[in-house]
């Protein structure tokens, strides 16, 4: 495809939008996206040489993030949801139906170029599924009628504009508010304290919270603030006390990507300030002048809104120069936005993807909080941990540490999704019981949940009364129910899949390890596995789990190992007991071109497993 | 620093510099740790996982993580072994290693290593990629089948030769190697034939073309001495006198 010369000047434009920051890289090819529905070579070329980076960084970029393409995605470019919630409502028999109404592939473009479809791993709509999303908006409750009318409407080209508000409606489902979400702050009301008291005031106050991180792995927030503080070994001088005065960044991990989790999606939407506050009370703790909100690209829906609220705190005095009077402290807050990469919610692959590169995590130590962001020292926490803290500066440590438990201080926004009566947000103080959380969202005949999502753990019905906190059960928000009708083994094979598509490609053992979990359990979930092939699954879900380099591998063999750990029955009914090995060689899948080239699927062009007796 | 810093390696005091990676310290003290994407000469990169050690009980990566006073390293053990034998296999079975016609057969890192790890066979079933082979260049060939994303090829071109020819890109299982041209062709780029980038591949995926087949059976660097002495004969001298 060759560009015209006004798309080359409208190129040229975006990349001077964004001040041909290299760091920019991955914004400015999601505005190419928009403008050229793909990143062609030639845009590469461009972006490339007016950035002063390398082509194979560009063309790199381009193919890791799933919402930028290579080939050209349709004037209506629709995704569905397979995360499993959605899958448990019928988004697989709602994608089949459009692709077949449309006449397009899934994963594929159609000729006329006027519409493409696909899946993709999740949109954080988990509580109103079946979900997806078209052209980055949002796309709630599909049924089949809306379907049908979703085709008609592609037929006919009618703009997205005019298609009916319903179907874009997204609701918070706030279904129990608890000590967040009960007592929102003021506008301004914590960020006036802490300049009145001082900052050091403010960070005992956090310190003495007990505040632990709220996207899943709950490292001490007071810690993290500290050590970005003190920054470097290399730096450090005496007396100490008196950091090196070099840049330090506070960022915001709104990358959501557990399939599960939706609780800061509704955060953002509500209480976006409260969020803000949390992470200027930071920068003034720190040292920080410059903040960033990663924001996962299925949330793009909600850029403009933030950025008015963003607007709104400049106006007030807080955000920008000489916040709330108090000279020097400065701090401002810039929205970056993911495409689609499940791996750039840990932390330094978040990093890397602020950077303007692939979302690698690197390798570990150093730290983010000693060196991030360009190598500077950076916090990285999610929505609720700054939405906690400014609560905290407010309302006082004392007040968050008299909830919850021992080391499970304050409470979880937990987001429901599944087999239960009420979907949505529901916050308790940590320490609260399974049984508990089952009963208030309606829950009858649960099987099972998977706490935590994917990353997480299974646990059965035997385990009700276990409780949530990091002591026990933790989890950044997601909360997946599962009742009697469900077959675990399909939700394993959701997660598994999951983390085949989502891995980073880094690291052997989770790059070729997860395809080997998705291959092998694909196999005994066809009913092709025997008992070797079940050890062999084991085997090397424990290698998977010790030898990758990040989070991301070493809990994507977890729903694996949790569920052989409680439901070791299930797989061995699935296996064949008169042979202990059967290739994994599928006689008839390997005769699928053969069949699509010669234009046959009669009889003859089958081929059968084993021979019929 | 008065005192000479130490950590244990299978129970043999090794030790170390300020600074150093359990790599380095290891090498120096002529203590071999099987790697793949490790090389002296180059930032330290981590994604082969050969080198995985258990550190006070805990997997870590030797080539990247510091080493610390007090460590107690296990390296040549059954189970750190084991996991490594497996992380060889996964290389294999990702990519189209077909030995017998490989030119670099008997030269080859992987190779050598499946043989110093009593690799028997594959174990895992063949993924049979569809990988892209770039003979245009004149002098060098570009056999995709056998890369492992070790980024040699990537950090030598940018550290030394200063031209960043390579990179990768994709995601997970689809990852390939790529060629900064506006092609995307080996002969439109800026490799030339003498660039570290060309002569740094442990594998077979970067050859100099013409070459291949010189150095009879009998005679090849791991005929008749394995990796791990050949390994430490190179690097021991290369890890003289580094963090200056």
């Amino acid at each position: 495809m060759s560009l015209a010369e006004a798309e080359r000047e409208k190129l040229l434009d975006i990349v001077r939008n964004h001040a041909a920051r290299p760091t920019q890289l991955l914004q400015i090819l999601r505005e190419v996206q928009e403008l050229l529905r793909c990143i062609p070579r030639e845009a590469m070329e461009i972006v490339a040489a007016e950035l002063g980076v390398p082509r194979t960084q560009v063309q790199g970029v381009a193919e890791f993030y799933s919402f930028l393409s290579l080939e050209p995605q349709g004037r209506f470019h629709i995704l569905i949801s397979d995360s499993i919630s959605d899958q448990m409502l019928g988004s697989r028999a709602l994608a089949a139906q459009l692709s077949q109404k449309l006449r397009v592939g899934l994963g594929q473009t159609r000729s006329d170029g006027r519409v493409s479809l696909g899946y993709t791993s999740c949109t954080g709509l988990c509580d109103q599924g079946p979900a997806g999303l078209v052209n980055g908006h949002w796309l709630s409750r599909l049924d089949k009628a809306r379907i049908d009318l979703i085709a008609t409407f592609i037929e006919w080209g009618v703009p997205l504009e005019r298609w009916p508000r319903e179907w874009f409606a997204v609701a918070d489902n706030l279904h129990k508010p608890g000590l967040l979400f009960g007592n929102p702050i003021a506008l301004g009301a914590a960020l006036q304290t802490a300049v009145e008291k001082g900052f050091d005031t403010a960070f005992a106050e956090v310190d003495a919270s007990g505040l632990r991180g709220r996207g899943g792995a709950g490292f001490q927030t007071s810690w993290k603030w500290k050590f970005c503080f003190e920054g470097p070994e290399e730096l450090a001088v005496c007396p100490m006390g008196k950091p090196e005065k070099i840049e330090r960044y506070v960022v915001c991990n709104a990358d959501e990507g557990e399939p599960g989790t939706f609780k800061d999606r509704v955060l953002l939407n509500r209480h976006a300030h409260q969020v803000f506050e949390g992470m200027t009370l930071c920068a003034g703790i720190v040292g920080a002048s410059q903040g960033f909100l990663y924001l996962r690209g299925e949330y793009l829906e909600l850029k403009p809104q933030l950025e008015a609220v963003l607007a709104e705190r400049r106006a007030a005095n807080l955000l920008g120069k000489n916040i709330l009077g108090k000279q020097g402290f400065d701090f401002d807050i810039e929205i970056h936005m993911g495409a689609g990469a499940y791996i750039c919610g840990e932390e330094s692959a978040l990093i890397e993807s602020l950077e303007g590169k692939r979302g690698v995590p690197r390798n570990r130590p150093p730290y983010p909080v000693t060196s991030g962001y360009l190598n500077k020292p950076t916090v990285v926490n999610n929505v609720e941990t700054f939405a906690a803290a400014a609560a905290i500066v407010l309302n006082g440590g004392q007040w968050f540490a008299s909830h919850g438990t021992e080391k499970s201080k304050g409470s979880k926004i937990l987001s429901i999704c599944g087999d239960c009566a009420r979907p949505g947000i529901y916050e308790y103080d940590f320490g609260v019981t399974v049984a508990q959380i089952l009963a208030d969202c309606g829950a009858e005949s649960a099987l099972g949940v998977q706490v935590g999502g994917p990353s997480g753990v299974f646990i059965s019905d035997k385990e009700f009364d276990r409780k949530l906190g990091f002591e026990d059960l933790a989890t950044g928000g997601s909360f997946m129910i599962f009742d009697n009708t469900r077959d675990v083994l399909e939700v394993v094979r959701n997660f598994t899949h999951f983390f085949a598509h989502e891995s980073c490609g880094f690291c052997t053992p989770c790059r070729v390890g997860t395809s080997l979990l998705r291959n092998n359990l694909d196999k005994i979930c066809a009913g092709h596995g025997t008992a070797g092939d079940l050890a062999e699954l084991s085997n090397l879900a424990r290698i998977v789990k010790t030898a990758s380099h990040c989070g991301l591998g070493q809990t994507a063999a977890n729903p694996i190992i949790s569920t052989l750990e409680r439901y070791a029955d299930l797989y061995q009914a699935r296996l064949k007991n008169n042979i202990s090995f059967e290739p994994g060689f599928d006689l008839d899948g390997a005769l699928a071109t053969a069949r699509r080239l010669s234009g046959r699927d009669d009889a003859m062009a089958h081929l059968a497993q084993e021979a019929e007796a | 620093m008065s005192q000479q810093q130490t950590l244990t390696i299978d129970g043999k005091a090794v030790p170390f510099q300020d600074g150093d990676t359990i790599m380095e310290a290891a090498t120096r003290a002529g203590v071999y740790i099987p790697h793949l994407c490790h090389n002296p000469e180059f930032t330290p990169h981590g994604s082969c996982k050969l080198c995985e050690v258990l550190v006070n009980g805990r997997k870590a990566t030797a080539c990247t993580f510091p080493a610390e006073s007090g460590q107690v390293i296990q390296n040549d053990t059954e189970e750190v072994n084991e996991a490594r034998r497996v992380v060889t296999q996964m290389l294999f079975v990702e990519g189209n290693h077909f030995c017998p016609s490989c030119e670099k057969s008997g030269n080859c890192n992987l190779q050598a290593v499946g043989y110093a790890l009593n690799m028997l066979d594959n174990h895992f079933p063949l993924f049979y990629p569809a990988r892209e082979v770039d003979a245009s260049h004149p002098d060098i060939l570009l056999d995709r089948d056998r890369c492992i994303f070790c980024e040699l090829c990537v950090r030598a071109s940018r550290e030394v030769d200063g031209k960043d020819v390579f990179g990768i890109a994709g995601r997970g299982i689809n990852n390939h190697l790529v060629v900064n041209s506006s092609s995307g062709l080996l002969k439109d780029s800026a490799l030339d034939v003498t660039d570290k980038a060309a002569h740094v591949c442990p594998v077979g995926a970067i050859i100099i073309k013409r070459h291949g087949f010189a150095v009879p059976i009998g005679q090849r660097i791991y005929d008749h001495r394995q990796i791990g002495e050949v390994s430490l004969a190179t690097e021991m001298a290369l890890a003289g006198d580094d963090h200056g």
